[in-house]
This record gives structure tokens, sequence and C-alpha cells, in this order.
């Protein structure tokens, strides 16, 4: 029998300290929605983060909470779940935190199925640090690090994620309130690493990144929704859709294909190359983007077989027994 | 070798010399098995009843090129029938299964040691590796010691004939063949080593015969050559009664964090990434799940560190242990430990640096990395092993202060105590001390994560999954009491004095340094780490020289002992010899104001006994007209 919570149950006596306007908000007001129905006592909640905007997450949710170092919040995390996968635990990062400094720790969890939920804010921009160019920002960029625009290609976090054979990778965006919702639940449900990458404004110093899936016209143009076991159609009459070709997955009018040509979406396929095609249809989100679950499949989980190992030993040897240990590797007697 | 079948029909009686103590070191190829046979020599010593120390000594490479002189991998061991404190400064007997472990090893081998030397070995080809223009066997250059030589390769085949093991693996027993050789010797017993084959290899029965026979082999040689018809005997040693084994550094560091959880009776968790010298400490724990031990092999030294604080965020007794490389990668997130104020252990087994360095040798040059080495103003308990048995109590020592204190403690060790080995005496463990601490339970008001304990000034422990004590943590600022971020200059001023005092407390907590001293010595020697027993044993021999001295060994650097200013106050010279260039002499120097002198070494090997005496004799200003060094014989 789990408590009865609403919205404010989760919500912290902490003045929440982001812009005003700043799509953190909504995120913040979704999850903490999500988390009263979650079914999950708050005590056995925990929230990680690292550094950035992103990361003071932890600070307005009512659960336990630990704001790291920058780009360490899986490692943290890690740790927390391989000894204690008696709870549920959240990692709220961005896209300079994840996919920059913190790398190597993103892939490492993903590759491992640590049951942990990956929350990445991606708005393309160092916020907190007032506005450089991020491993998401789009090529030619212009910021205070970048006067002469960007050279760097960035990333794109879905296919990164798939890369590493993420078994739950999936795309919301801050507006969309339900959607976000959604994905939260699928998320929470999922075994293993879920990897969530959210799409926020940052109407500071990148307003408006997002305007070609936010924008009323625009929006109906450009969003392709995922949904498993249905053909992959969009735009504002269903006159796009996506067919497989040498290979790729590409945008073709629905019009200029049969049918059976179009492809079906299939979250549970097990070759993470299905889901990496549909990635590829966008690099940003400049024009037609895929939004939803790209992949949900099940596979080991990091501590369920991290702690069988222990359950064995035991069974197999019993219980450690310290007076035997330290004489183990042969003894001797002094009279 | 055309007399060895002939001393097989008259061999002369052997001549046997009791001797209290012998230094022994094992050269080669790292291919030969070096590391083994000394291992073996030794565990047979130990069951014998010697007290030993041993000094391994191996390349950084794994397989360095066959033969050459960076490839020798070396294992020196000292035997005696007292209590003996280190490895010994010169060998009286070294083993060199080639040129390059000839030419690397023999400007230490006493005037008038035991040379046994792998006759075969010294072809052309390996000559010419080694760097030797002349066969060293054939000209004079040997003549000031008593070389046996052997032919170890034609009598390790056949003594593997019919074992079953054949081809290039015929060759693999042939360090048993040195190792049997020495048991002659030495006047070891081969049964230790015959049991171990048989343990070892009892998959591979072919090479339990083969290792077997190339041992007996070795010590027949002896029995039947005219060269090694002296042999020597060590006595057992006059050692304090109880049970002991032989034990590494790494080997006790891993069962004290076995220890440490159990005296705190939390689950032990070890976060760590593969780097020598510590890599072992890994490999120990995650043989031993069955003690609910959980290792966890990071993809780096900040996600093993990372995992660590996690860990010991939701309830564990969390360790993670690296080297100097992995100790700077860790500095941020042992800062974090820090702010958040969570129990964590890091071991930093040192080695030589800069960068890479030396990763097989040992330095003590991370102490003061270890003491400062973090930014802002960021205190940490600091303590550091003397001895490898000593790391069993040691981890305990720094878990008890961590779970006390809520904080990350350094526990330093070293290559030298990490690899190297000594007879341990096993405590009774009913004596081990309960280092538990409970956890924070809800009272029913609002709970404050950074209010403090009145003695100790350590914050709660509230662990993820208690109803009630929700709350956040992170490396911003705290406020005191409530632990919400806050940036007043007032509260930073107060949380950087309450962290400091905290960890300035924990000097009213460990034990005074205890000073073995003469009545009116004029010089002590202070210490710490590895360097103990040199200290020790250059102690016994000032002494044994009519000299007066006081020594004392640091095990807590941060905070020092309490008594620590009155005793290093108390003496006219002060002498601190560190494998480094005088890292405790600065700290010791500012802190009391005392004009201490260092003694200090960074050549990547450990001091000899004889330079820390000499030193002393220079600072009494005592004339040294006889070797500093106690002749043996």
């Amino acid at each position: 029998m789990t408590t009865t919570y609403t919205r404010a149950d989760f919500q912290t006596d902490q003045e929440v300290r982001w812009c005003p306007g700043c799509g953190d908000y909504t995120i913040l007001a979704a999850v903490q929605n999500f988390m009263a129905g979650m079914g999950v006592e708050r005590h056995n909640i925990v929230f990680v983060s690292g550094i950035g905007c992103s990361s003071r997450f932890p600070y307005y949710m009512n659960t336990y909470g630990f704001h790291s170092i920058h780009g360490r919040a899986p490692a943290v995390a890690s740790g927390i779940v391989a000894t204690r996968p008696d709870l549920s635990v959240w990692v709220v990062t961005g896209d300079g935190d994840a996919l920059s400094i913190g790398g190597n720790h993103l892939i490492h969890a993903l590759r491992r199925n640590v049951n942990l939920k990956i929350l990445l804010f991606n708005n393309q921009i160092y916020g907190l640090t007032k506005g450089q160019y991020s491993p998401t920002s789009e090529v030619g960029k212009l910021t205070k690090s970048s006067p002469a625009g960007t050279v760097d290609w960035p990333f794109n976090p879905i296919s990164l994620a798939l890369g590493a054979e993420a078994s739950f990778a999936a795309r919301t965006i801050d507006i969309d309130r339900n959607h976000t919702t959604e994905i939260l639940r699928r998320a929470h449900e999922h075994k293993g690493t879920a990897f969530v990458e959210i799409y926020q404004n940052c109407n500071v110093f990148n307003d408006k990144a997002f305007l070609q899936l936010t924008g009323k016209e625009e929006r109906a143009v450009n969003r392709i929704d995922l949904i498993h076991g249905q053909p992959i159609i969009f735009g504002p009459n269903r006159e796009n859709t996506v067919v497989w070709d040498n290979g790729a997955a590409k945008i073709v009018p629905t019009d200029s294909v049969t049918a059976d040509r179009i492809i079906v979406h299939d979250e549970r396929h097990p070759d993470p190359s299905v889901a990496f095609a549909l990635s590829r249809l966008s690099h940003g989100p400049y024009g037609p983007t895929p939004m939803g679950i790209f992949r949900a499949v099940e596979r080991p989980v990091y501590e369920t077989a991290f702690n069988q190992q222990l359950v064995e030993a035991q069974s197999k040897r019993g219980p450690g027994d310290l007076a035997q240990l330290i004489r183990s590797l042969g003894t001797w007697e002094v009279a | 070798m055309s007399d060895h079948t002939a001393t097989l029909d008259s061999p002369t009686p052997p001549e046997t010399i009791r001797l209290d103590k012998v230094v022994i070191r094992f050269a080669g190829d790292s291919g030969d098995g070096m590391q083994v046979a000394g291992n073996r020599f030794t565990d047979a010593s130990a069951a014998f009843g010697n007290d030993l120390a041993t000094l391994p000594s191996f390349p950084a490479e794994i397989r360095a090129p066959a033969g050459t002189l960076p490839g020798v991998s070396s294992f020196q061991v000292q035997i005696a029938d007292f209590d003996i404190l280190t490895a010994g400064d010169a060998p009286d007997c070294l083993v060199a299964m080639n040129p390059a472990a000839l030419k690397a090893n023999l400007a230490d081998l006493r005037q008038g040691g035991t040379l046994v030397v792998n006759t075969e070995a010294f072809d052309e080809r390996n000559l010419a590796k080694a760097g030797y223009e002349k066969n060293p066997l054939e000209d004079s250059s040997l003549d000031g010691y008593r070389v046996i030589e052997a032919p170890m390769d034609a009598l390790t085949k056949e003594a593997v004939a019919g074992s079953g093991v054949s081809g290039r693996d015929v060759l693999r027993s042939k360090n048993f063949f040195a190792l049997g050789l020495l048991g002659w010797l030495f006047h070891r017993p081969l049964e230790p080593t015959q049991t171990w084959i048989a343990d070892k290899f009892a998959k591979n029965p072919p090479v339990v015969t083969a290792n077997t026979a190339a041992l007996k082999a070795g010590w027949n040689f002896g029995f039947t050559t005219e060269a090694a018809r002296t042999t020597f005997e060590v006595k057992p040693a006059k050692l304090s009664p109880g049970t002991y084994t032989n034990v590494t550094g790494n080997t006790a560091l891993a069962w004290g964090l076995i220890a440490a959880a159990q005296c705190a009776k939390l689950p032990l968790f070890y976060g760590s990434y593969p780097i020598t010298p510590a890599s072992d400490i890994l490999h120990e724990l995650a043989r031993h799940k069955n003690f609910g031990v959980r290792t966890f092999q990071a993809e780096d030294e900040i996600a093993a560190v990372g995992s660590a604080v996690g860990a010991a965020f939701a309830g564990n007794l969390a360790v993670t242990g690296t080297s100097g490389p992995g100790m700077a990668l860790k500095s941020e997130t042992v800062s974090l430990a820090i702010a958040t104020e969570l129990p964590l252990l890091v071991v930093n087994v040192q080695r030589g640096g800069p960068s890479t360095g030396l990763p097989t040798k040992p330095e003590q040059a991370d102490l003061l990395f270890a003491m400062f080495g973090r930014h802002g103003e960021a205190p940490l308990p600091v303590l550091a092993i003397a001895t490898p048995s000593e790391a069993f109590e040691m981890a305990i020592e720094a878990a008890r202060l961590a779970l006390k204190y809520m904080t990350p403690v350094i526990l330093l060790s070293d290559n030298h105590i990490a690899n190297g080995s000594e007879p341990w005496r096993l405590p009774d463990l009913s004596t081990l001390p309960d280092i538990s601490v409970p956890f924070a339970a809800p009272d029913g008001g609002t709970f404050l994560p950074y209010s403090r304990d009145l003695h100790t000034f350590a914050r709660p422990w509230a662990i993820p999954g208690t109803p009630g004590l929700e709350h956040r943590i992170g490396g911003l600022e705290k406020e005191a009491v409530t632990g919400n971020v806050d940036y007043e200059p007032a509260n930073h001023q107060l949380m950087t004095d309450s962290r400091a005092w905290k960890i300035a407390n924990i000097a009213n907590d460990i034990p005074p340094v205890v000073v073995n001293a003469d009545q009116e010595a004029q010089v002590l020697v202070l210490g710490w780490g590895s360097t103990y027993g040199a200290i020790r044993a250059a102690a016994n021999r000032l002494r044994n020289r009519g000299q007066k001295v006081a020594v004392a060994h640091l095990r807590h650097l941060n905070p020092f002992p309490a008594n620590l200013g009155e005793v290093v106050r108390a003496y006219r010279h002060v002498l601190i010899p560190e494998l480094n260039t005088g890292q405790l002499l600065k700290l010791v120097r500012a802190d009391f104001l005392v004009d201490a002198v260092g003694l200090n070494k960074v050549s990547g090997v450990p001091f000899r006994v004889a330079e820390i005496e000499e030193k002393v004799l220079e600072m009494l200003g005592v004339e040294q007209t006889t070797p500093a060094e106690g002749a043996m014989q």
C-alpha cells in the first residue's frame, strides 16, 4: 500500500531559481505530477544530478537528492543503484553535463544497463556559464566562445545512446506535458537504463531553438510521432512517410510509395540499428524530427546480475568467515 | 660441468655455516618465473619459522624484450633467526638466470657472496643483449664471488623428460630447478613447495610432475656439486607466540577492508579502476563476494570514486583505491565527499611520479598531494601504513575515522608495502573494535542534514529509503544546520571553520606518537610509511655501536598526534628520512618551527639501512672509521 501523493508533496521549500520562462519549470511540474501517481514511496526515490541549470533539479524535488559534480551523476547514481536496487534512481543532466564533460559515464551507464532513468535536458547551449556553444549546438552557431561560428560537429544524443546500445531511448519536448508524462511513465516502467532526451528551451541564451517543433504550423509539418506498431506517417495531411532506402531510413511523400513499404515502428526490435536509422532522420530540431520512444527492449539489468553474484557466492561458499580468510594462505605456529 | 658426474661418485662432506640472517635475490627475465621462485622460497622459510621480509621488483612492461636489461625481474628476501625489519641492503646470494640479470644486479651483491648462474643463458646472443663484450663467466670479473654454475636448461630438460610436458613448456620449470638448488644451499624444506605445486597445478598433472621433478633436480644438483659443498643455515626466529601467515600489503589491506566492514556492520563497496600497483586489492576483494563485498570496476578513476560516493550516500562502507595518477583524477570527487560530509575511504598505493612515472617502483611523494591536493579549503584525515601486515589494522582505523567523523579519509600505502610481504601474527578477531555508527532515524521533527554532533562535529547519515528524512545534499556550500544552499559570507566562514575543526579535533581521538628512545638521545629519527623497517633497523645498528637514538613513526599524518610538537621539540636533532624530496619535513618544520633535517631519496628503491645509519652518525658527529653496515660474517 503506497502513500497517496499530490504534486505538492514533491515540492520543496526551496525557491526555484531558474530564469523566468525557462523550459525547466514545465519539466519540473511534469515530473512532480507524474511522481505523485508513480506508485513509489517518496523516500525510495533519489534524484542525482551533475552541474548546470538542469542539475539544480534535485533541490526542488522533495525526495532524496544529490547534486554532484560536473558530468559525474551517472557514476554516483550507479554506485547507489548497484548497492540499493530497491530505490528508484533518476539522473537529471544537460547537454554539456552528459555529452561533453560526462560523456564517458553516460555511455558506460547505458552499456551496463544500470536501472537508472536519465533525463537529459537538451537546450543546445551552456546556460549556467552564460552562453557558450555546447556539444549539441548547430555548426556555425555564434556564441561568446564562437564569435566566428562553431566548427564543431554536434552530437545527435539519441544516436549516441543507441550506439552505446541503450535499452531505452526516447525524445520528448518541454512544452508537450502529456507527451513528457507518457515518456516518464514508460521510462519508469523500463527495466534498465532509460535515456530520455528532453528538448528544453533556454529563453535567455538560445531562445526558440526548437521553433521548428513548437511553432503551431512548423510543428504540424515537422513532428514525426513514433508509435509502436504504427506506420510512420506525418505532416498536417499525413503527406510524408518513412521508408527503407538503401539501408537507411528516408522521408518520402506518402503517395509516392505503396503502403507495404512504409516502416511500421517497432520499438522492441532487438537490433539497435533499426532505431538508430530512425534517429538519423534528423540532426537537431531543424526539420522533420522523430519524437517518442525509439527503442525499448529488455536485456540483462546490471545490478540484478551484480547482486546475484553475491547470492551465488554465499550459497556456494557460505557467508564469509574472516578467521578462515586470514588463514587461507597457510599458517604456522610459534610456541 | 664435467665435474658434476664426478662428484656423484665422491661427494665431499658438506659444510654448514650458521648465519643469523641472509639476503637472497632471485633475478631473471620477466618470463623466467622469478617472482614465483622468490615467493615459494619465502613461504618455505616462513613455514620453517624464520622471520623474513621481501622486496619484489619488476619492470613496468609485461614482457619487455627477452634477455634485455629492462626485462629483468627480481625478488629479494631476507630471512633471519631474529626479528628483522627490511628485505636487506645487499644480497648475500644472487641467482642470475641470464646475463642481463647478472649485469643489473651484480653491483648489489656483497663481496664474497654466492652467485648462482644458469650457464646456458650466457650465450653470445644474450651476452650481446645485456651489453657484455666478453663472457663474465670466462674472465676474472667474478673472482670476488663464490660462483655456482649450473646448466639449468639441460638439467631441467633432463629432469622433466617423461612428465608429459613437452616443447618450449619444458623450460618453464627452470625456476623450480633454481629454487631446488637454493633449497639445498640454504637448508629449506622442499615439502611446502611440493604441496604448493600440487595444489596450484592440480588441474594439470603433467605440470605438477615436471615442476616437482625440476625442484628435486635442483636440490640434487646442489647435493652433488663441489661448488655447492658449503651450505648455510638460518635457524627459526624467536617470534612472539601465535599463529602466523605471510602476507603482502595489498592482501592485508583487502582483508582489512573486509574486516572493517564487519566491524562497521555495513556492506563493503569497492569502486576502482585497474592501476598498478593497486589492482591486486581489487582482485582480492572481487574473490570474496560471499562476504557481501561488492566490487565495481568503473570506466575510469573518476567513476570509481563517484560510484563510491554514491554507495556512501546509499549506506555502504565505501572505498576506492588507486595510485598517484588516479588520485589526481579523483581529486574533485574527494572534495565533493568533503562538502557532502560522507564517509569514504580513498586508498593511494603510491608509486614513482610525476605522470606515469615509475609504475612499479615505490615512492612516498604523494603526502603533500594527499594533504592539500584539492581545490578550496578541503581538509581530511591522512593515514599511512608502515608495513605490509599493518595494512589490516590501518584499514580498520581509516574506516573508523571516516564513519565516526563523516569524512573522506586518505590511506597511503606504497609499492614497497603493497607487494612486499612479512610474517603476520594473526590478530584475535574478537578484539577488533566496533566501529559501527547509527544511521539517522526520524524523530518526528524536521530533519536537519547539517546539524552536528557536539563531540565529533559529524553530521547525521540519513540514507535513502528512510521515511521522513528526504533531503538534498551536494557540492554547493550548505547552510549550517539546514543544509540548504547558502552563499552568505558568514555562513561560508562558519562552514569552512567547522570542516577544519572537525578534522583537527580528530587529534584527540588518535593515539599519541610513541617514541622509542634511549636515555639522553640527541637525535630523533621520525618517519612515516614504508621507511619503517629501514629506520628501525638503522636504530638497532646504531645502538649496537653504542649510539643513543630515538625513533618514532607516524601513522596519522593529518591531523598529527597531539603530542608530536612536544616530541620533535625534545631533541637537538630531528632527522626525517623520506622517499621524496622532503614532504613530511616541510609539514613538521612549518607546524612546529623546528630545524628538522631531511634524508631524501627518489631513485625508485627503498632506503638501505646503512644510508640512514650513516646520516645519523654524521649528524652526531661520529667519525665513521668502520663501515656503517655491520658486517654479517
